[in-house]
């Protein structure tokens, strides 16, 4: 039957024309279906790569997953750097054309909304770290005595003070990530956390404490950015990246035919 | 499958960039586009994977791939659901050399494909009245 389906990237406000000749996933060419005031940017894809069986096994292919990830998001960054828009999640393909023009008259007023409250602005990535070796590393030395008498108590004792200090410094350093998300939050217009990566799967020794997003207009991102650089120190690292297009603020389009769904 | 009408442009593999995530890592990116953007339920025709499911193991396993083999994690191997698709690869893999090593042992060209199959049967037979007896 059919051997190719829509890949659909993002939905933005009608802006005439592709941005720059993006090249998509599959190395397939971008093109623009407009319809009633919005734009749903879109490619060919073949469904031996894209189909329900093919995605299955191709997502568990972590070159393809990256090299498909990355040229998803090279679109949705392409298209998000001119129009207001909604970004769609990886792998979201229709049978057509047709079909994405109908998610468009069908959903037109739900992405009005969504793109309004994204128009002209940007999202952030907040990350804050603390590093647990900070903890053991301030501990002070045994004051000799028991440490030499009786070498076992000493142990136990270091053991527990270090382990209270791990503790405290992790109380601490959530505290003071509650304070940054505090500080981002007032210069942002909306905000939202991620899940917090873990240590051992987030690539970094230290912990994270904060993984946050942040939508902010376009005209303070410096602004946002300085304040960022300014809240790091006190035990805890800053980390920013950005600026995104709205991932993580378009949601509300899926979060409610989830809900209704369920 | 994906080898052979793969893209053939070179891609930025980003595997070793895992420990020092600048602006855009493949961990920043795959948080966003798996885990957030529109899910438009109900409309998609061609692919209804569980994204929800995938996103998960799929998040944690490709951030932090390389890390986490060297700290000797590998819970992504002994998981049911991401290996079931390679067991039935090898199993069907298995099954196809085992078919093709019975032909070439068989009859050659000839179409053999009830000599081969009576000898196995007859054994199983033998092997389980045995057993019951």
């Amino acid at each position: 039957m059919a051997e190719s389906g829509s890949y659909l990237y993002a939905v933005a406000r009608d802006i005439g024309d592709v941005p720059a000749c993006l090249t998509g996933v599959a190395e397939t060419a971008v093109r623009a279906v407009a319809r009633g005031g919005l734009t749903a940017y879109v490619s060919t894809v073949p469904l031996t790569q894209f189909g329900e069986d093919a995605l299955r096994r191709n997502l568990e292919d972590l070159a393809w997953l990256e090299a498909t990830a990355r040229a998803h998001h090279r679109v949705v960054g392409g298209v998000a750097r001119a129009a207001p828009t909604a970004p769609v999640r990886l792998v979201t393909v229709y049978s057509g054309d047709e079909q994405v023009c109908r998610l468009l008259e069908d959903r037109s007023e739900e992405f009005g909304t969504v793109l309004s409250n994204v128009a002209g602005r940007q999202e952030w990535g907040v990350k804050v770290y603390v590093d647990p070796k900070d903890a053991v590393s301030s501990e002070p030395a045994d004051e000799g005595g028991t440490g030499a008498r009786r070498p076992g108590t000493a142990y136990l004792k270091r053991r527990r003070t270090s382990l209270r200090s791990r503790e405290s410094t992790w109380r601490a350093a959530v505290e003071r990530a509650e304070e940054i998300d505090a500080a981002l939050t007032a210069v942002a217009v909306a905000a939202r956390r991620h899940h917090t990566q873990d240590p051992q799967l987030s690539g970094r020794d230290d912990w994270m404490v904060l993984n946050g997003a942040y939508l902010v207009d376009a005209g303070r991102g410096q602004e946002f950015a300085a304040l960022t650089g300014t809240l790091a120190g006190g035990g805890v690292d800053v980390q920013l990246t950005g600026p995104w297009a709205p991932y993580s603020f378009t949601a509300e389009l899926g979060g409610q035919s989830t809900e209704t769904r369920a | 499958m994906p080898g052979g009408s793969g893209p053939a442009v070179p891609q930025p593999y980003g595997g070793g960039q895992v420990s020092s995530p600048g602006s855009g890592s493949l961990g920043d990116i795959l948080e966003r586009v798996l885990d957030k953007g529109i899910v438009i339920a109900g409309d998609i025709r061609v692919n209804l994977l569980d994204i929800e499911l995938l996103t998960i193991k799929l998040r944690l396993l490709v951030v932090s791939v390389e890390t986490a083999r060297e700290l000797g994690i590998d819970w992504w191997e002994k998981d049911a659901w991401l290996s079931s698709n390679q067991r039935e690869l090898e199993e069907e893999n298995e099954r196809l050399r085992d078919r093709l090593a019975a032909l070439e042992e068989g009859d050659g060209a000839r179409r053999t494909v009830a000599g081969p199959e009576k000898k196995p049967a007859g054994e199983r037979s033998n092997r389980s009245r045995g057993r019951h007896g």
